[in-house]
């Protein structure tokens, strides 16, 4: 972005600014929320059926997309941005996090993202899969606006696995970065797999398929609540029901190709429908998950054996599953939840590493939000979709792009964060 | 090695003048008591062995050089012959050297980290392979990294393919004072003695803040930051005192000689002192980075450089006028407290002031493998905020500045003539995130390409093992 056009950027946000407060007075309360939008002259990646559309305009009525083509007329009170060509896409997806669920981790009180009720207890293993991370949820976290200025919309937030809970880390699920305090669609069962979850399993990884079968079991009835091989509470028990038969989506951690192999015979054999995390494996078994249409969450940037379970890492993972008709979205092995924003890096080192452009950003927008049932939803640009946008400087995966403005619901979002304001504390 | 205490003690004394300087950056200054105290110091029973591989010449023609100088020359050929850069310019001619077109291609110094903790901390993660902090006491000033480091860690080789040609080695951060550091020329090698940089000084890995603090609270301290400066001020008096006691044992001379027991950590901690070891410091907050600055004037060493420094934007003017170098993440934050405060412009800001020494590092084996792509992120909230960072002045948070910090400088860093070959040659604009490094020279020879198989060394712990491709 050339310093002209960040002015016009600026006198545009003053416009919008001044418009939201002239159309807030204006409506009824109640429906302030949503925000009508003509975006012009955009080069439209719409991450759907409609590929990308040079010199198109995108119009936006009550926060939901209304039209998507070229030379649409704005109608009266709709804020007018001229996009000047640059790139429009959909909000991203920021990853698998912690956003909202743990501030600072280095300090605990801070820190909602596991359960361990069974630490130092006897038995040491606490099964709760009626634990919802969601409730710990605190939109007012200074990470939301960090991620979101970066073009970040929406996250799967993380239940993760401790000692003194279990392989199940419990439920996690979906949520907009528009400030809400409630997720949007299902919840998402977290399992973790394999040498991290070895701890938690009896010191081996064989022992975790005998206690999802017994879980199982137990969830199906098969074991009486009172018996004493009986692990879950009432609660528990219907929680872990919700997500049999295919009705739920249990996301599984699990990073070594053998294990993936168990995993895709287990899912069958129990019908229950699986989303891989982390897969530094998969590619070895891109096909099989082809076939099962299990997506694939990756961090392109994972290529070293970190451990035994990773022997087989490599920068293409993505490229090779995306080729053999997998499924991939991005997510992060590092510092997720703080640095959300680097989603972005991960796509475009997948396409420095043969993955085509269009399926990576689909990795960022589409293919998490459809994994998460939230496709109807977002995650495209199409009439009836959710009006969550970001107009970037560039090249949307380049590393010199940044979001000129993020909306979600067709509201402009400030373009403000805690690290703005540090920023500009010492810029002077 | 098993020479006894006193006998290695004299041998230094009459044989570390006239050896160890010669192969060091910065030969002993001032008296002679002084420099016979000083070489004791830096004496080093496990040298290098590295040598650089004889190689042909090489001209890169018609690229995009940046030459970490601060200059950027459009169409212009780098020569390369016997291990130096022969010539930086526009239609050099060499007709024995192997020609790689550079055309629609990029030339940069090869990449300098920092802070890498490679080989001590490897893949895999094993609990057998943890070797860099010995957390067993707060002051260890005696310990060496390279003592620690595992040449088969498989991160030596994704760096290499990253561009990475040097890099240092450093203990945790567990400890107030962590041990040495070690610099290595990153070429695969059986012991890190082949990989040790010929005469680089080593660096003494100190810590401010959080982990000291966390780690010896509840064994015997400090459990402050109050504390943590009572132990390095502690430690630095003792080696002030060892000090006072080589001068006084040297100047008596001939048969009257005393010799003082030779003290480990306290070699270490007189090293830095009289500025042969160079000092580098974890350090996050900015208050804390004062206080190491008096800490440095109190005991009369030299910062070489603070690492990590989420706050080092707050006090850049200081910095650049101490000529303290900030070693920093293009965009870590908020993990702990005294991470909070990060911003994504904290390299740029502490590169604005007129001699500054802003430097990208790592402390990640994957960070390590994309150093220009962490600066090419402070690049572009840079721009946003105002700074506008040409590619001919980013190149030097990742060649000539850590070259400073590390004291080498005067040999790699940058592309000039005289300097060693240490060359990248990127498939388009490092700071590209679509970029990468095609080639790589470390002394003149081609260590990797990406191209040709055969010049990208695979680990032994790879070896047979079912990876089935590339990493």
């Amino acid at each position: 972005m050339n310093r002209l056009s960040a002015q016009r950027l600026h006198v545009l946000a003053l416009a919008v600014c001044a418009t939201a407060l002239a159309v807030a007075i204006a409506v009824a309360p109640g429906s302030a929320a949503a925000q009508d939008l003509l975006v012009r002259n955009a080069t439209v990646h719409t991450v759907g059926s409609a590929g990308t559309l040079r010199d198109s305009d995108v119009l936006v009525r009550n926060g939901r997309i209304a039209a998507v083509g070229t030379g649409l007329a704005a109608p009266a009170g709709v804020v007018v941005v001229d996009a000047g060509g640059r790139s429009l896409t959909p909000a991203l997806f920021g990853g698998i996090t912690g956003i909202g669920i743990e501030e600072v981790p280095g300090e605990s009180a801070t820190v909602d993202a596991t359960l361990a009720l069974g630490a130092g207890a006897q038995p040491v293993m606490t099964v709760r899969p009626e634990f919802d991370v969601t409730l710990a949820y605190n939109p007012d976290t200074v990470l939301l606006p960090v991620a979101r200025i970066e073009g970040i919309g929406f996250t799967l937030l993380h239940a993760g696995n401790a000692r003194g809970g279990s392989i199940i880390g419990g439920q996690g699920g979906t949520v907009r970065l528009d400030g809400d305090i409630d997720p949007v669609g299902p919840r998402v069962l977290f399992v973790e797999l394999g040498a991290a979850g070895a701890g938690l399993s009896g010191e081996s990884r064989a022992a975790q398929w005998m206690l999802l079968d017994q879980l199982v079991d137990e969830a199906r009835g098969h074991i009486a609540p009172e018996s004493r091989n009986a692990l879950m509470t009432p609660a528990g028990r219907a929680a872990l029901a919700r997500y049999l038969d295919g009705k739920g989506l249990v996301m599984v951690q699990i990073e070594r190709a053998a294990d993936i192999v168990q995993l895709l015979r287990w899912s069958k054999r129990q019908g229950v429908r699986v989303a891989i995390a982390g897969g530094a494996e998969a590619w070895k078994l891109a096909p099989q998950l082809a076939a099962a249409q299990v997506p694939v969450f990756v961090d392109p940037l994972a290529n070293l054996p970190a451990d035994f379970d990773r022997i087989g890492a490599t920068m293409e993972n993505a490229a090779r599953l995306q080729a053999a008709g997998v499924a991939v979205g991005f997510s992060q092995a590092g510092d997720a939840s703080h640095n959300a924003r680097k989603v972005r890096q991960l796509a475009g080192n997948a396409v420095a590493n043969g993955m085509p452009w269009d399926a990576a950003l689909a990795g960022l927008t589409r293919v998490p939000a459809q994994a998460l049932g939230l496709g109807g939803q977002f995650g495209t640009i199409a009439p009836g979709m959710r009006a969550d946008l970001v107009l970037w400087s560039g090249d949307p995966l380049e590393l010199s792009s940044l979001p000129d403005q993020v909306w979600l619901d067709g509201r402009a979002q400030p373009m403000r964060s805690r690290q703005t304001e540090l920023r500009d504390r010492y810029l002077k | 090695m098993k020479r006894p205490l006193v006998a290695a003690l004299a041998a230094t004394l009459i044989a570390g003048c006239a050896t160890v300087p010669a192969a060091r950056d910065t030969p002993p200054e001032g008296q002679q008591a002084t420099d016979a105290a000083k070489s004791s110091f830096i004496d080093d029973p496990y040298p290098s062995t590295y040598a650089a591989p004889s190689a042909q010449p090489v001209l890169i023609a018609g690229a995009t050089v940046l030459t970490g100088t601060g200059e950027r020359l459009d169409g212009a050929d780098v020569l390369m012959r016997d291990g130096r850069i022969e010539a930086v310019g526009v239609g050099l001619d060499a007709a024995d050297a192997v020609r790689v077109d550079g055309k629609g291609k990029w030339v940069t110094p090869g990449i300098i980290d920092v802070h890498s903790h490679l080989g001590v901390y490897p893949s895999p993660g094993a609990r057998a392979h943890s070797d860099g902090n010995e957390a067993t006491a707060p002051v260890t000033a005696n310990v060496w990294a390279e003592h620690s480091v595992w040449p088969q860690d498989p991160g030596f080789d994704a760096a290499r393919a990253g561009g990475i040609t040097t890099l240092q080695v450093l203990p945790g951060s567990a400890n107030l004072v962590g041990g040495r550091g070690v610099t290595l020329r990153n070429v695969p090698a059986t012991s890190y003695q082949a990989m040790k940089f010929p005469g680089a000084p080593w660096g003494l890995k100190m810590a401010c803040g959080e982990n000291p603090k966390r780690v010896y609270g509840q064994k015997g301290g400090p459990s402050t930051r109050m504390g943590n400066v009572a132990g390095y001020r502690a430690a630095f008096i003792d080696a002030a005192d060892y000090i006072r006691r080589q001068e006084k044992a040297a100047k008596k001379g001939g048969d009257d000689k005393d010799p003082v027991k030779r003290d480990l950590k306290l070699d270490t901690l007189a090293g830095a002192i009289q500025g042969d070891i160079r000092v580098h410091i974890h350090c996050y907050r900015a208050d804390e980075m004062t206080t190491m600055l008096d800490l440095a004037k109190e005991f009369g060493f030299k910062v070489a450089a603070f690492h990590h420094g989420v706050e080092a934007y707050k006090i850049a003017d200081r910095l650049a006028k101490e000529g303290v170098c900030g070693a920093l993440w293009a965009d870590w934050w908020g993990f702990k407290m005294e991470a909070f405060d990060g911003i994504q412009e904290n390299i740029a800001l502490v590169d604005r002031p007129a001699g500054s020494c802003a430097i990208v590092h790592s402390d990640s084996e994957e960070g390590i493998q994309r150093l220009n792509q962490e600066a090419a992120k402070v690049m572009s909230h840079a721009h946003k905020a105002g700074m506008d960072i040409p590619p001919e002045r980013a190149i030097r948070w990742l060649t000539a500045n850590p070259a400073k910090a590390l004291g080498l400088l005067d040999r790699t860093g940058t592309l000039e003539a005289g300097k060693l070959a240490d060359v990248v040659l990127w498939n388009r604009d490092p700071f590209s995130v679509y970029a990468q490094a095609e080639q790589v020279w470390i002394d003149g020879a081609r260590v990797y390409d990406r191209h040709d198989a055969a010049r990208q060394h695979v680990s032994d712990f790879m070896l047979g093992q079912s990876a089935g491709g590339a990493r």
